[in-house]
């Protein structure tokens, strides 16, 4: 991502503004400077009036459209004309030499507005290859990245099958089983890559819907668990919901993506005997949600990187395309929320999850 | 009984050759068409046992498809997806779809609620006792026992119960429920059916946490577990 400047800031505010606006303030800017040199003019005189009507076409020229500009440029020419070369108040020039300044005066009014416009022109042209060349050098990172994620369960499955099919009569009934569990594993990684990569194509679009629904926080966490579990991990996951835990109203898809890749990543990068604990409160109505471990926890210096995209911890054998944890910020943030990642004083890792959410205690009450 | 047929509606040849493989070896006779047209006049030369249908047909969706073939055919029809979109199923369940299952599928699961829907549409509705895990619902006596001892449901919860029960390894709607139990105006209270829902599992389940009886479709319902009619 580029960095803004001021300067570009303003120009991505004005971009929005539409050109019948543009041409309106710039209306109302040469008639305020039209205004303030009706005051000065008599201690300065008409010809440096000109020179400061000058100074505004130039300084509109750097912001708005062609239109404007040109409007303004030829209203200031009027405006000078009418109001400020003797006689006042007629288009009538009286001397020779001030018909020639204000014709001057309009060819420069028009040129250096003409030519403001076009250096803009040339470097938006300039930006715009910039941030093509941004783009692709983030498309190669993320190529070589997946290419060898893809590449590695895709190459399992083909060199299961041929031994399958073409070595099957020297293979054990174990190496047969093997293999096939090979392939499901790597299958599976696959599925996993593709709906990373789904979820990331959906927020780089920027067009997310969100379904809020009643969510009840308990089902929630048991089935990602479960789901997680289906993965043969090895660490130990604890479950841990308040009694009186009320619904919650949120997107139960997207939240359930996040815990997933949450649970998913403690689950690749702890030790097999690790324990990892997820829990959900509501503290008045912010839904919070932790998923935090007992393993090795993150290098400090690298903690506020992780949700980078592409990002990957350095010094780390295991696989990953560092999508998981950027999809966990994007959609937490698309749900109005937060995502902290800290290391637990008793070591290990912990992300907490921030929502604003409505809650409902209906739970509570005695009904029927 | 002669083996049953299942019609395939798939434009995915490989999809098609899967299921041939997996429905074949399991004793169902297979047949198979590539588009929703042909689909179509498949099913209504040779009307087959049930019809498994993809929502992403190149010719016309699914959902046409579906709405098409439910004008006559009475029998279980299954939808297949490949994206997980809700809309999308539950789209189709409203609209006369019996169940469906999101590709990738694991075989053991496809196998099951195929068996599940054959053997609901070979009974007929006269079906009075339900039971799964050590749960027996008695649809007549309207009694609900936990091994042998009766359960005391509320009228609300019973209600929930019963429908899910009567439509054992269906997957119900959550609007549908909420339409059944609580009535029109009541269909997008959804607070309602997850409280009672979580009330039904703290009596009847063995671990509320991790249901076995009445079963999560996340985002589109509830399921009463694939039970044993008797």
């Amino acid at each position: 991502m580029t960095r803004c400047s001021g300067y570009s800031m303003v120009k991505l505010f004005i971009n929005t503004i539409s050109q019948q606006r543009q041409c309106l303030y710039s209306i109302v800017t040469v008639a305020l400077v039209s205004l303030f040199c009706a005051f000065v003019s008599p201690y300065i005189g008409y010809h440096v009036v000109a020179f400061i009507l000058l100074l505004t076409v130039s300084f509109i020229a750097m912001l708005f459209d062609i239109v404007p500009v040109l409007l303004t440029a030829l209203l200031s020419a009027v405006v000078w004309d009418f109001f400020f070369i003797p006689p006042y108040f007629t288009f009538i020039v009286s001397s020779a030499e001030d018909a020639i300044f204000l014709m001057m005066y309009f060819v420069v009014a028009l040129t250096s507005a003409a030519l403001t416009y076009k250096i803009r022109q040339v470097q938006k042209v300039a930006r715009q290859k910039e941030e093509r060349i941004n783009t692709i050098r983030l498309y190669n990172t993320l190529l070589n990245s997946l290419s060898h994620e893809l590449r590695t369960p895709i190459a399992t499955i083909i060199a299961a099958t041929d031994n399958l099919q073409h070595s099957n009569a020297r293979l054990t009934d174990t190496h047969r089983s093997d293999l096939v569990s090979e392939i499901a594993i790597a299958s599976m990684k696959l599925n996993q890559h593709v709906e990373n990569l789904l979820n990331m194509s959906r927020l780089e679009s920027g067009f997310i819907q969100l379904k809020y629904d009643w969510c009840d926080m308990s089902e929630l966490l048991y089935d990602t668990v479960r789901k997680i579990e289906e993965n043969k991990v090895s660490q130990k996951i604890l479950v841990q919901v308040a009694a009186d835990m009320p619904l919650a109203r949120t997107d139960k898809g997207m939240l359930e993506q996040v815990l997933y890749n949450l649970l998913s990543n403690a689950t690749l990068y702890t030790p097999a005997s690790s324990t990892i604990s997820i829990s959900a409160a509501a503290v008045d109505n912010v839904l919070e949600l932790v998923v935090e471990d007992n393993g090795p926890g993150f290098p400090p210096q690298e903690i506020d990187m992780v949700f980078e995209k592409f990002y990957r911890l350095r010094n780390t054998a295991t696989g990953g395309t560092g999508l998981g944890l950027s999809i966990v910020r994007g959609f937490a943030e698309a749900m109005d929320g937060t995502v902290t990642l800290q290391n637990r004083v008793e070591g290990g890792a912990r992300f907490t999850v921030k929502l604003p959410a409505e809650m409902s205690y209906l739970k509570n009450l005695k009904h029927e | 009984m002669s083996k049953a047929a299942i019609l395939v509606i798939d434009d995915e040849a490989q999809m098609r050759k899967l299921l041939e493989i997996t429905l074949e070896s399991s004793g169902f006779g297979v047949l198979h068409a590539t588009t929703g047209r042909e689909g179509i006049v498949a099913a209504a030369t040779h009307p087959p046992d049930m019809i498994l249908l993809d929502i992403g047909l190149p010719d016309e969706s699914g959902h046409e498809v579906l709405r098409k073939l439910r004008e006559w055919y009475t029998h279980p029809i299954m939808m297949l997806s490949v994206q997980n979109s809700e809309e999308d199923i539950v789209r189709a369940l409203d609209n006369g779809a019996n169940d469906y299952l999101v590709k990738p599928y694991r075989t053991g699961e496809l196998l099951a609620r195929i068996r599940s829907l054959l053997r609901r549409s070979g009974t007929d509705d006269a079906t009075l006792v339900v039971s799964a895990g050590d749960i027996t619902i008695d649809l007549a006596a309207r009694t609900v026992k936990k091994g042998g001892a009766t359960l005391k449901l509320t009228a609300t919860e019973y209600t929930l119960l019963s429908l899910l029960a009567r439509n054992a390894g269906r997957v119900l709607t959550h609007q549908y429920l909420l339409r059944e139990v609580w009535g029109n105006s009541y269909v997008n209270e959804s607070q309602y059916l997850r409280v009672f829902i979580a009330q039904l599992r703290k009596k009847i389940e063995k671990d509320p946490n991790r249901p076995a009886i009445i079963l999560t479709e996340s985002r589109i319902g509830y399921r009463f577990a694939g039970a044993d009619h008797i």
